[in-house]
């Protein structure tokens, strides 16, 4: 197997979120507006690929009776790095996403990568995968943010799209926690009703 | 044997060269982090409630301690005399607390406007209590205002359906107004 597949499988085949239904609560959370999403998933990208990447390099170090704690070590590390950078640096995003970005320590689609590929595969492969499942959810995030935003704001990455009169009638209810399982619910749909359902 | 003292060990390796990265890590941005914090959460709003000071607002700021508690104090100037103050205080709404910009112009005891910093009412509802059409109204009230809504017996408008918000804000006023003279008195002595 190419390793480029390990990139590209996140992407689509086990998309976290629709495919694999893996980490929603930040998902529907956090995508009030398309720049949320993206700001959520870079940083999940960053943490997905570096703990991917520790984890495997140490994955013969590590006895494994204590495998999940240093996983969660390693993962929290680099939360909290990514906590403090967008604190420092893009304070904005920061303040959109909250008590969301310490929550990625408990995102399940993290430590489900930690356990069920980087501990079990090469470094370069394990950070390809983390990439790519980080992509897949930016992407997920992206497009549930985006639709969610365009429909119940009237704007798409604060770029005024409907007019001024939708924009002042929207459906904010989209923006509350109903209008994003209802956007979830749909996109599930369609995705299945494209593909047959992941068999994983 | 063996194994229990290698996973204490590697475990604990881990942990420290974690803590070590994050402390690291941690020094290096500490003060970008306080920076960002004061110009994009506190700063814009300061500017807006002292917005005939002339001085730099937040290079200006100090701390004092009231009843045992520190108060960040931004002070607004004309030329070399003080204006006014401004402080933060919070009071409880509908959705958490309310946290809420108050400034004060000291010569005649006067608010010289409110700001909300921080609110977690709901978006369209409650969040109205940040709009300024509601702020402004507070605008050149003395200190010796009732801060309560009109059907509480106060002197302050209410927002329809927002009603446990407009509240809100009018505790955080009032918990402000309370601690307002010794303010006054600890910058006066400075």
């Amino acid at each position: 197997m190419s390793v480029f597949k390990e990139f590209t499988k996140g992407l689509w085949q086990e998309l976290p979120p629709f495919r694999l239904v893996l980490g929603l609560c930040p998902v529907l959370a956090v995508t009030k507006s398309a720049t949320n999403g993206l700001g959520m998933g870079l940083a999940v990208i960053f943490v997905l690929t570096w703990s991917n990447i520790l984890v495997s390099a140490l994955r013969k170090v590590i006895p494994r009776k204590v495998r999940i704690a240093s996983y969660i070590v390693i993962i929290a590390t680099f939360v909290v790095i990514v906590e403090m950078a967008t604190q420092a640096f893009f304070y904005p995003v920061y303040e959109a996403l909250g008590i969301f970005i310490p929550l990625i320590v408990v995102n399940c689609v993290i430590l489900g990568r930690a356990e069920a590929f980087a501990s079990k595969n090469g470094v370069i492969a394990s950070a390809l995968d983390g990439l790519g499942i980080g992509a897949g959810f930016t992407m997920s995030l992206v497009v549930l943010g985006g639709l969610r935003e365009l429909i119940g704001a009237g704007t798409l990455f604060d770029v005024e799209i409907m007019s001024a009169a939708y924009r002042s009638h929207s459906f904010s209810f989209m923006l509350e926690a109903p209008g994003a399982f209802i956007c979830l619910g749909v996109l599930l749909a369609i995705m299945n009703a494209v593909s047959a359902p992941s068999s994983s | 044997m063996k194994e229990i003292i290698q996973m204490i060990v590697v475990l604990s390796l881990i942990s420290g060269v974690c803590a070590l990265a994050l402390s690291g890590f941690r020094a290096a941005t500490a003060e970008r982090i306080e920076d960002q914090v004061l110009q994009n959460v506190q700063g814009p709003k300061v500017k807006l409630v002292l917005d005939k000071a002339e001085n730099d607002i937040i290079n200006d700021r100090k701390t004092i301690s009231v009843n045992g508690e520190d108060v960040l104090l931004f002070v607004g100037k004309k030329g070399t005399e003080t204006w006014a103050i401004a402080y933060e205080s919070k009071g409880g709404g509908f959705g958490g607390d309310i946290k809420v910009m108050v400034g004060y112009d000291i010569g005649n005891d006067t608010l010289t406007g409110i700001q909300v910093i921080s609110h977690k009412e709901t978006p369209g509802i409650g969040s109205k209590i940040a709009e300024d059409q509601f702020t402004k109204s507070f605008k050149g009230l003395t200190t010796s205002t009732r801060f309560k809504t009109k059907p509480e017996g106060g002197d302050v408008d209410a927002i329809s359906g927002a009603t446990y918000s407009a509240r809100g804000v009018c505790e955080a006023i009032r918990n402000s107004v309370e601690i307002y003279p010794q303010v006054k008195k600890q910058m006066q002595a400075q």
